[in-house]
This record gives C-alpha cells, structure tokens and sequence, in this order.
C-alpha cells in the first residue's frame, strides 16, 4: 500500500478496502477488489448459477475463495426449494466448493465459527446480513447474486469504498440490557437509512465490554440502519477469541490518527434500558417498559442475530427461574449452527428448553424470513429477537412481528406478552 | 443532447419500500422466474398493483427504497413487470447495486410531488440525468460515475464482464 499513515490517514473501511483491492483508494472511489472469500446461500446461488451460465460459463475461478451455505431452506420447504437447493448442492461439488449443507447453520454463523471470517480481509456473502463478520474487524457486506456471478467468474468484484460514522460507545451495559438494545437504539436514533452507504466503525471504551456475541449482534444489525459495514477494532476480546477457533493467520486494520470521519454518534451503554421495535419497521423502536401490557403467541429464539449460546443461556435462565413458559405462548428454539446445537445438547439446553414445552428445530434461518420453519398463523403477535419486523417477512402479511433481545424475549414467554 | 434512457407512467410509493414488500422472499422459494413472480409484485403493500400496471412504468417513491434483504428478484421482477426506471429520494445499496448489475435504472430525485400515470422520461444530458414530465418540467438526477454508466450501456454487471473478460 502506497503512503503513510502521517500523511494519508485513513479509516478502517479505506484501509480494508485499499488491502483488498491492491490499490490506494479513499472514501468515494470505485475499488476493484478481490475478496478473501465469498459466501453464498441456497436462496442467492441459483440465480448466480444462472448469471454465470449467461456468461457462458460453468466453472467458477478461484473454489478456495467461494462458500455455499444451504440455511434459507430446511426440509419443510416444499419440492421446489429444495429442487433450487439441489441445483446449488449440485454446482458445488461439480466445483469442489466447500458446502454447509441443511442443518449446519446460518452461513454467516458459520463463516465466523470456522475462522473465515478474520482480521484484514475482505469477506462477502450474497445475503445483506454479511456485515456481520465487522465483528471479527473484518470488512464484511452484503453482495447480490450477479456480484456472486461476477466473483465466480473472475474473483474480482467492484466496491464504492463508503464514508465512515464512528459509533464511540461509553460504559458498561446494564444488567437486563443486551446488545441487541444497542442496535434497537441505533435504528431509533438514525433511523433505517440512517447510515446508508456508509461504513459504522465501533470505538471507544465501551467496546472492551462487550463480548464476540454482543458484537456480531451489532455488526449483523448495522445494514438494518442501512451500513455498508459495522466493523469492530482487533482487541484482546478478539484475539482471544481467534486463538480459540485457531485462527493465527490475520492482520488487524487500525483506523490512522486524523482519518476523515463523517459524523460520530455517541451512545452511553450504561443510560440504556430494554428496547422492542413495533411492527412493522425495524426503526419504530420504543422503551419496552413504556408499552401497554401486549399478550403474544409466538416467542421466536434464533437466526444470525440472536440464535446463539448467550442468548440461549441468558433466555433460559429466566424461563428456569420462573418455573414454566406462558400456556398461551408457543416459545421457537432455531440454534444459528449445528456448533450450537450440539453444545446446547452436550450441555443439557435443548433438554431443558423441550422440558419446558418449547419447539426445537434444527439449525438454519428457521422462522425469520418465512423461507422454512414456523410460519405463524393469522393475525398473531411474535415477539423475535431476529432483525427484521417487515410485514409479511415471516411469511404471513397479517402477523406482526416485534423485535427484542433475547432476554426480554425469554420474559414475554413467561408472562404470555410484553410491557405494563 | 438528450438521450432518453426510459419512459413511462408513474407509479407513486412511499418510504422504506423493503424488498419484501417489492416480492415477498417466501415466494422465491417456488421459484426464481422473474416472469412467474411479477404476479406477486407489492402484493403485501398495495394488492392487485400488479393488475393494474401498464407495459411501461417508472416507480416514484421517497427514500430508502430497496432497504432489507439483498435477494436480487427484487429487481428482476420489477423489470419483468415493465419497470423500466425507478426514482426515489434514496435507495438501499444493495438494492441500488443489484439494479446497476441488472441495468434498471436508478435516478436519485425528488419526484414524490408527481401524480399516479403522469407521463415521465428520464434521459441523459452530458452526463447528467434529467426528469421530464407531462407538467412540462425538468428535474435533475445528478451524474453518474463513469464506471456505472459503462456498465449500464452494456446492460449489466454479467455482459459488463463478459465484453471486457474481467474489470481489468
């Protein structure tokens, strides 16, 4: 990379993106780069297969680079989804790419637990909630089918390097408060384009407080108020937590002193209370406590956002401590990976969540964009501690859906609702 | 020199039209056939919109339009549904991205003050893009980077790198 930091300060996204494209490139510019990897789901590689069949071509590039995830559709998905599914599974082995198949999990849960996803690279995935690998101080984004297309056919892809919103977080989150709060309070404060096109960088003291789930929580949450990215800085929390996936082969991206931020938005963790967002937009957010006592039907637990051990752990614990789930509330367990699952199982936590009357099924985005899983029935109420809220993303247009943590999630199953 | 990029009878929306909204993401997981799934265009938001559109529209809508899932039929159902342009006060990236790799036009401008079939013609003026409308009046859109317009002329991201062989 051409200058230095004294001279050509830049933030995180323009050093990530500059690396991946072999080039010096700022915020604005178009970069041609080469991601590290790219990742595709069971519900965008079909049409990938088909853009790269228009271009007169059945063999991808560089397989090493490419990972196919079979999360959006389960067995429950009637013969023409899994006929798509099976068209995937087909292009991957004809070439030799690496396969996640119906049960291992979300893709992008995967790509995190296996060390895909790391320090210095850019990782994309054709599904929007791919910038949940900021997380790992990676520059992680979303990507379409023909972008897919484009990197099977030459590796390469294009890029407009974004601006950059420097999230600087204080604190120490309450008791009761959750991650997931913080990207609710995010999307009231900014609103669902809030951020759009640019890149988030979380800094400050505040982030040493938060542990790997919190942060893939809201680096998976950061395209909700429209980021390109949600990139977290490489710290000990993360170098620790590399060495336990066995990931030595990395390179942290600091930003330079003086680089060009567009505007900085602080949040005090320690000021925040549980948040809910109302259907049916992910920015309707509101104090959970400040709304009328809501009965619901359907307590979701899962997807990329909130299906993992934390969120098991901490939604548990309450339903323990209180003796029994609501007789009114059917409680959905969906794990985010076969990982997940298996330590819930090895650990007792599926047993006890059955124990308790909820419904465990297998790994994968479950119930969140009405593709498998649980569809709710007409006119019900899902408190979900997904990311989305649209009408009829759970596949029924007279649901509504309200998103929470897993926490106040886990409380609205045990007193059948939410609120006063 | 005006070259005229598209035209058609507006078709007025809100803000935040979500890609669920354009086509809802349980529907393709029947099928991925932009010309089977333009029948369940807006079907969640405005039923029956897809009944009543005409062989040419260009969709007017506020900001944030294209926000949600990355799923790519939500522009090719718009197109197979005779979208041949959409202007909104802002679009989602992903959204904005899959329609420059499909070659639909984006144009980033106020028009919300439009009518439901108001004649519209979006064209090119040395590099910038204008809105004409029947009111007689001319709206800029602002340029578009040289990169994206080369890629719009070859009608995409797909034929953009199958002309070239690669972007370099």
């Amino acid at each position: 990379m051409k200058g230095t930091a004294l001279d050509n300060p830049k933030t995180i996204a323009e050093k990530l993106l500059s690396r991946a494209a072999d080039a010096n490139v700022r915020a604005g510019d178009i970069a041609v780069c080469r991601p590290s990897y790219a990742m595709g789901t069971d519900g965008s590689i079909p049409m990938a297969i088909d853009y790269l069949a228009g271009m007169g071509r059945t063999r991808v590039a560089d397989a090493g680079q490419l990972l196919f995830a079979m999360d959006h559709y389960g067995i429950s998905s009637g013969p023409n989804a899994l006929a798509l599914q099976a068209k995937a599974r087909k292009f991957a082995h004809e070439n030799d790419i690496q396969l996640f198949d119906v049960g291992d999990g979300i893709g992008h849960q995967l790509l995190i637990e296996k060390g895909i996803a790391a320090p210095g690279r850019l990782v994309v995935g054709a599904d929007s909630h791919a910038t949940s690998y900021g997380a790992l101080n990676c520059f992680g984004t979303g990507i379409g089918s023909s972008d897919l297309a484009g990197v099977m056919f030459c590796g390469q892809m294009w890029l407009e390097v974004p601006r950059t919103i420097r999230v600087h977080l204080l604190g120490r989150l309450p008791e009761g408060v959750s991650a997931k709060d913080i990207a609710l309070v995010l999307a009231r404060r900014m609103g669902a384009d809030g951020a759009n096109y640019m890149a988030l960088e979380f800094a400050g003291p505040g982030v040493a407080t938060l542990d790997m789930d919190d942060r893939i929580v809201l680096s998976n949450m950061a395209v909700e108020i429209g980021a390109k990215a949600g990139i977290f800085p490489c710290d000990s929390v993360l170098e620790d937590w590399l060495q336990r996936v066995g990931v030595g082969d990395y390179t942290p991206i600091a930003a330079d002193e003086g680089a060009q931020i567009e505007q900085v938005v602080e949040v005090d963790l320690s000021a925040l209370r549980p948040q809910i967002a109302l259907p049916h937009r992910v920015d309707n957010v509101t104090d959970l406590e400040a709304q009328p006592f809501t009965p619901v039907d359907v307590v979701y637990l899962g997807t990329c956002t909130g299906g993992r051990m934390r969120d098991y752990h901490e939604a548990l614990e309450v339903i323990t401590r209180a003796g029994r789930i609501s007789d009114e509330v059917q409680v959905v367990v969906t794990p985010a990976s076969g990982q997940i699952y298996t330590e819930m199982q090895s650990t007792g936590m599926l047993g006890r969540f059955r124990a308790l009357g909820a419904q465990v099924e297998l790994p994968g985005c479950g119930a969140c964009c009405g593709t498998c899983g649980t569809i709710p029935a007409n006119g019900q109420k899902i408190i979900s501690s997904a990311n989305r809220n649209f009408r009829g993303r759970m596949g029924n247009a007279t649901a509504e859906i309200y998103l929470a943590s897993s926490l106040s999630c886990a409380h609205a199953a045990v007193r059948g609702g939410f609120g006063q | 020199m005006n070259e005229v990029l598209a035209s058609g009878s507006a078709r007025l929306l809100g803000d935040d039209i979500n890609t669920d909204y354009i086509v809802p993401s349980h529907r393709k997981k029947e099928t991925i056939d932009p010309q089977v799934l333009r029948a369940f265009v807006f079907e969640d938001i405005h039923p029956g919109f897809y009944e009543a559109m005409g062989a040419e529209t260009i969709l007017v809508a506020g900001t944030n339009f294209g926000c949600g899932s990355a799923m790519e039929v939500a522009v090719t159902v718009l197109q197979a549904a005779g979208v041949k342009a959409v202007i909104a006060k802002s679009f989602s990236r992903t959204f904005r991205r899959n329609a420059l790799n499909n070659g639909l036009l984006l144009c980033q401008a106020d028009a919300t003050h439009l009518n439901d079939n108001d004649a519209v013609t979006v064209g090119l003026e040395n590099g910038t893009l204008t809105i004409d409308t029947n009111a007689d009046e001319r709206i800029k859109a602002g340029t578009m980077p040289a990169f994206m317009l080369e890629m719009l002329s070859h009608g995409g991201l797909t034929r953009f790198l199958m002309a070239k062989g690669g972007f370099e």
